[in-house]
């Protein structure tokens, strides 16, 4: 038997979540076509869906605490028609991507962080950025950073009576971002890899570089090594830098969209491209 | 807490307040569908990728599929039915029409949804925009390029009068498709838009493994379990009379993953929800390297070597070569990937069986359904559906059997609509390919021999594995004079999917090897690449390698002629851009041509039209082929009124219905135009005959239809009884002997394409840029759809090029399977030769598949150019195009 619950507050949400474990539903992006990946082979599964979609808490992006506070329901067209901070140039180009304007009309940057795809297209832009994500539970909130929130390949640090209510982003660097997707066709495609990342220049050396990279590891990445090395380079040495680092901690695998050393190799193309090297 | 299913949902549909009684998260799209009967809404993968059921949620495009109708809740709703009633939706709607942006139309009202959010912030967007708002949505069958028009010019067909029956629809005129209106307003009904309100659903089940035995446990109370045992007449199928062999419900043993093992029937909540106990044992499954290997395990136990069929020309013997090449490649599934999945219904009526559902052959299952019912064909009826694509996909029954055996048994109508995985699953595929071939020019560059051996992967049953393995040795040498061609193909069993029909029936893999053959060739030669092909180009009068004189309609040269300025154009422009220094970019320019036989190879298939004049003034035209798209009732409609002296507007048409129009035979490779629009161009002769006796009127006596008025010479002729006009048709073959001599088919298609790309050198991934296309058609009985044939061949071709493999058990959707979307078709240039073909009506010959075998080759060709990696594993995805790169 479907159970579909409707919570009108996040106080109802939070009781729901403590009492009978529902999987939350935000804007379904994921959720139905998983759910049509498993009717395919099967009898249909009963569902146990708590929608989300009616907290208000939980809408809009907002200044907080020198940087950024985006709750769970902005979608990714909000995020690409927002006006943010060259930092979160990644992010708004990631959002441009996410499969159609249907998709990203619907689907949330959050959801696609609780999804916890290895391809999420939303992590390496929130990487670079220190952002954390907020819980709740009826117990209270806490807060994690993203690279501790996400443990796997689908797998996160969510209690499943928690609700991921919002994303904290730190006032961040004065630099653009750039985020790079590669794909097989031009849209509506799952990333062989995607890369963000942004350089600070400071009296024509580079203050800081950060990196991340999506699909080369069961969880995006920071390249600390790299983003190490980068640090106090003249501009004209970073291709060079980046054409000789060992791109630490990334770990790819061979799929049907790529062979790992092929994986290896595009990254370091796209690092290159994404911090204008 | 509210757990419970509420009363109902309140929402607003095309501005009406309407109340839906369904579970919460029912998809919104299934809601409008199946609780208010809003059928225009489409479902192609109930998964957010085909963008098939956008609507418009409170302005915005969404994928219907994706939405809870709870979500949908005191929110406005705009569908198709409620936008194309408006002014933007008339203005995109006459703009669809007039720029043939419609094809089989499964994906319109997707498009024209997402067209409606954009037009309505941005009137006149660019390309950028377009691309950006519609990019959501896959189209199969245009090649995008059209639609993106359509919606770039919809704002001048703002306020447009409603059109007046065209002044020009004469042969060779641009009439938009006559079918078109209802795929633009989203009444034209698909396999899954219509069934009898009683109607019972059905659910296959189907293998998980390659090859397995089963045993099957029982059915939950409520629900109805069919098996092998319940088929009353033959338990196969298969396209050739003598070879049945895919089993409506296996017996004990599946061959494939996805082969159907049972169905259950029932209440269609109970049927998605049952559960059926099945034992699976799994068995070795053998791929087709497996299956080659000596002393392997036999898929069927009476075709030993796993080989179904072989086929072969050989002629001539070899003059001494200068320079030689030679190419191994490999090709892998392709699916069709038509965006409406298989769907329809079975009614009992006594003794006789109707079906409605989508189909390519109404004909072909005819003969299958009365086959496993053991019934006479005459007492089943055929009526297709509205056809959401085809490409070959849909020449083999699916579901017709299975509904037809539970129709028959239960005595209720019953209904099934396959989901995207299981329509990915079940249905045929193209043959992956293993070809090695070898060549050899002179010093001049003239081609001396052609060496060719090709395996075909035909997967678990034969379905259409002997016209591959036929059609390949006959067309492998390409359009060109070979003095000595040794080409065979062998279709071999494996366990996987059955191969079948799709558009080209094997001759685009062929090409691929053949066409690089000649890059090399004119590379050893000193010869430029398209110069090359023009020397060796076949010509009227010539001797093709089956023994056959060409006497006509042989345009290469023509489209070789309207390429050259191109060419040199797109040469010097990326020769330019190279020297420039383009950072990882490398350009190429690519060429290849091709040639295709219309209809089936050395074997009947004729085809019969019928026209009919009532004294009342009702003309009607039976037409029993089926317009999958391609825009067969248009161009028939046109040829007939031609014939007949009459207009298009005139005729009244009866479609592709068993009971009610002659066999036309089925709509595949690519005949339609040709033989039954010769057929057509018969009846319309015929009928125009009888009239002209009747009124006693000379050769040249001008008809009108005027008010259910025949006017002749502008006289009126009462008529006492109907006049009748039927033709038909059949092609002239001659079958092919054991070493492929004969006349496989009574005419060519021709083609040459350019393709011109960058390649990125660091990622491996492809830029198209262009492609220019050079077509001879014979005659374009209506250039806009010729057109839109072409493009959409283009985009097939693409993405066999580039990025289309399927893998069964891991590419079993549109996001793990990919097929171009509209980001991916470059600007598409055209040129239609019209070299006339006298056996065709009006000179016309078949352009539908002949538009994607050059595709590919050219790609490569430009990859080629771009940067010397031969391309030898295809699709070339990035990670492949590199290690070619790395080989050079
Ligand atoms: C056609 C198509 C193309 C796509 N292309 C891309 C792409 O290119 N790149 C990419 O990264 N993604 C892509 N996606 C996936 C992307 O749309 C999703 O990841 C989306 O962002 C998820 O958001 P949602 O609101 O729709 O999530 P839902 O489907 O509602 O939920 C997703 C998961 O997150 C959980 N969840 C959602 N919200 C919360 C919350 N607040 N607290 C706790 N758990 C929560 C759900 O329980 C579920 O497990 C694509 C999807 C489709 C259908
Ligand atoms: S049916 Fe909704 S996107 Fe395909
Ligand atoms: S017209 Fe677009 S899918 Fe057929």
């Amino acid at each position: 038997m479907d159970r579909y619950f409707r919570p009108r507050s996040l106080a109802e949400a939070l009781d729901i979540l403590a009492e009978h474990t529902p999987r939350p539903l935000a804007g379904g992006t994921d959720l139905y076509p998983a759910l049509t990946g498993a009717e395919a082979w099967g009898p249909r599964p009963a569902l146990d869906w708590m929608d989300i979609s009616g907290l208000s808490a939980l809408h809009g992006i907002e200044a907080a605490e020198g940087g950024l506070r985006i709750g769970a329901l902005v979608s990714w067209t909000q995020i690409a028609t927002a006006a943010l901070p060259p930092a979160l140039a990644a992010l708004q180009q990631a959002a441009r991507q996410v499969g159609g304007r249907q998709v990203q009309n619907r689907g949330t940057l959050l959801g696609n962080l609780c999804n916890a795809s290895p391809a999420a297209d939303g992590v390496p832009p929130l990487l670079i950025l220190d952002a954390e994500i907020e819980l709740a539970s009826a117990a209270g909130t806490r807060r994690l950073r993203l690279g501790d929130f996400l443990r796997g390949n689908r797998a996160t640090a969510r209690r499943p009576d928690e609700l991921a209510v919002a994303l904290h982003i730190p006032p961040p660097p004065e630099a653009e971002s750039r985020f790079e997707k590669l794909g097989t066709r031009r849209q509506l495609v799952i990333s062989i890899v995607m890369v963000a990342g942004l350089l600070r220049l400071e009296a024509g050396r580079v203050a800081e570089a950060r990196i991340a990279v999506g699909a080369c590891s069961a969880v995006a990445r920071r390249l600390p090594g790299l983003e190490a090395a980068l640090r106090g380079a003249a501009p004209g040495d970073v291709a060079g830098i980046i054409g000789g680092a060992t791109l630490d901690p990334l770990t790819p695998i061979a799929d049907i969209r790529g062979t790992a050393e092929y994986r290896l190799s595009a990254a370091r193309t796209l690092v290159a491209r994404s911090l204008g090297a | 807490m509210n757990a419970q299913p509420p009363a109902g949902i309140a929402l607003s549909i095309n501005g009406e307040a309407t109340s839906i009684m369904a579970p919460p998260a029912t998809r919104l799209s299934a809601a409008l569908r199946d609780s208010l009967g809003l059928t225009g809404t489409k479902t192609g993968c109930d998964a957010g990728d085909c963008g098939a059921c956008t609507v418009l949620l409170d302005g915005a495009q969404v994928c219907a599929c994706m939405v809870p109708l709870a979500q949908a809740e005191g929110r406005a709703v705009t569908t198709i039915e409620g936008f194309s009633a408006t002014r933007w939706g008339r203005a995109l709607g006459a703009s669809f029409l007039a720029h043939g942006a419609a094809q089989c139309g499964i994906c319109t009202p997707g498009m024209v949804m997402a067209a409606a959010e954009l037009l309505a912030e941005t009137p006149a967007p660019d390309e950028a925009a377009v691309e950006a708002a519609l990019g959501g949505v896959l189209c199969r069958c245009t090649g995008y390029r059209a639609i993106t028009e359509a919606v770039l010019a919809a704002h001048r067909f703002l306020d447009a009068p409603p059109a007046p029956a065209p002044e020009d629809d004469a042969v060779g005129a641009r009439l938009a498709r006559i079918d078109g209106p209802e795929k633009l307003d989203g009444s034209a009904l698909y396999g899954a838009d219509t069934a009898p309100a009683d109607a019972l659903w059905l659910r296959p089940i189907r293998s998980p493994h390659a090859h397995a035995r089963f045993r099957l446990g029982a059915a939950p109370p409520g629900v109805t379990l069919l098996t092998a045992a319940d088929v009353p007449g033959r338990n196969g199928f298969g396209i050739y009379p003598h070879i049945k062999d895919q089993p409506v419900f296996c017996a004990h043993t599946a061959l494939y993953r996805g082969d159907c093992v049972a169905a259950l029937v029932g209440a269609r909540e109970a049927v998605l929800a049952a559960e059926l106990p099945i034992e699976w044992e799994p068995l070795p499954a053998l791929d087709m390297a497996a299956a080659r290997a000596p002393g392997a395990p036999l898929v069927h136990a009476h075709l030993p070597g796993n080989v179904l069929t072989t086929g072969r020309v050989i002629s001539g013997t070899p003059a001494t070569a200068t320079h030689s090449a030679d190419i191994a490649i490999r090709t892998g599934f392709v699916e069709h990937a038509y965006i409406e999945p298989e769907a329809g219904y079975a009614e009992r009526i006594g003794d006789q069986i109707k079906i409605f559902a989508s189909t390519q052959a109404p004909y072909m299952d005819r003969e299958e359904v009365a086959g496993v019912l053991g019934i006479p064909q005459e007492d089943v009826r055929i009526i297709p559906s509205a056809c959401g694509g085809g490409f070959g996909g849909k020449l083999d029954v699916s579901l017709q059997p299975m509904l037809a055996v539970a129709a028959w048994k239960l005595g209720r109508p019953v209904r099934a609509v396959y989901g995207r995985p299981e329509s990915m699953a079940a249905s045929t595929k193209r043959h992956p390919a293993r070809i090695q071939a070898r060549a050899g020019c002179d010093a001049q560059g003239r081609l001396t021999h052609f060496d060719f051996e090709g395996d075909y992967d035909t997967g678990a049953y034969a379905s259409w594995g002997p016209t591959v393995a036929g059609r390949v040795p006959v067309h492998a040498s390409g359009p060109y004079r070979v003095p000595a061609v040794r080409a065979q193909a062998r279709a071999i069993h494996s366990h996987n999917p059955p191969s079948g029909a799709f558009r080209g029936f094997g001759v685009p893999q062929a090409a691929i090897a053949q066409e690089a053959l000649w890059d090399m060739l004119a590379d050893k030669a000193g010869l430029d690449r398209l110069e090359f092909r023009a020397l060796n180009a076949l010509r009227a009068g010539d001797t093709s390698a089956t023994g056959q004189r060409l006497e006509h309609s042989v345009g290469l040269l023509a489209c070789l002629d309207a390429l050259r300025p191109r060419w040199r154009e797109l040469r010097a422009a990326a020769a330019a851009a190279n020297a420039a220094g383009g950072g990882a970019l490398r350009h190429g320019v690519g060429v290849a041509c091709m040639w295709y036989g219309i209809g089936n190879t050395g074997m009947s298939n004729p085809s019969t039209m019928r026209l009919s004049l009532a004294p009342d003034g009702r003309l009607e035209f039976r037409n029993g082929a089926v317009d999958i798209g391609q825009g067969s009732s248009t161009v028939l409609a046109q040829i007939a009124a031609q014939a007949l002296g009459l207009r298009v507007a005139d005729l009244h048409h009866i479609n592709g219905d068993t009971f009610l129009t002659p066999d036309a035979g089925k709509t595949s490779a690519s005949r339609q135009s040709f033989v039954s629009g010769r057929a057509a161009m018969e009846a319309g002769l015929a009928l125009r005959a009888a009239i002209l006796r009747r009124a006693n009127a000379g050769p040249d006596a001008a008809l009108e239809l005027r008010q259910g008025v025949l006017l002749v010479d502008g006289a009126a002729l009462a008529l006492s009884e109907t006049l009748h006009g039927e033709g038909s048709f059949d092609p002239p073959t001659i079958p092919l002997d054991a070493n492929g001599q004969g006349i496989p088919y009574a005419c060519y298609g021709f083609a040459a394409q350019i393709a011109a790309l960058a390649v990125d050198t660091r990622l491996g991934t492809i830029h198209m840029q262009r492609i220019v296309a050079a077509h001879d058609v014979g005659r374009a009985i209506n250039p806009t759809l010729v057109e839109g044939q072409i493009h959409g061949g283009i985009a097939q071709g693409l993405g066999l090029a580039l990025m289309e493999e399927y893998i069964p058990g891991r590419t079993e959707n549109l996001h793990d399977y990919l097929i171009p979307s509209m980001g991916d078709v470059p600007e598409i240039e055209t040129f239609l030769i019209e070299d006339p073909e006298p056996l065709g009506p009006y000179g016309a010959k078949g352009v539908g598949e002949p538009a994607l075998v050059a595709t590919a080759p050219a790609i490569f060709s430009a990859i080629r150019d771009a940067t010397g990696a031969v391309i030898t594993r295809v699709p070339a995805l990035p990670y492949r195009v590199l290690e070619a790169i790395a080989r050079v």
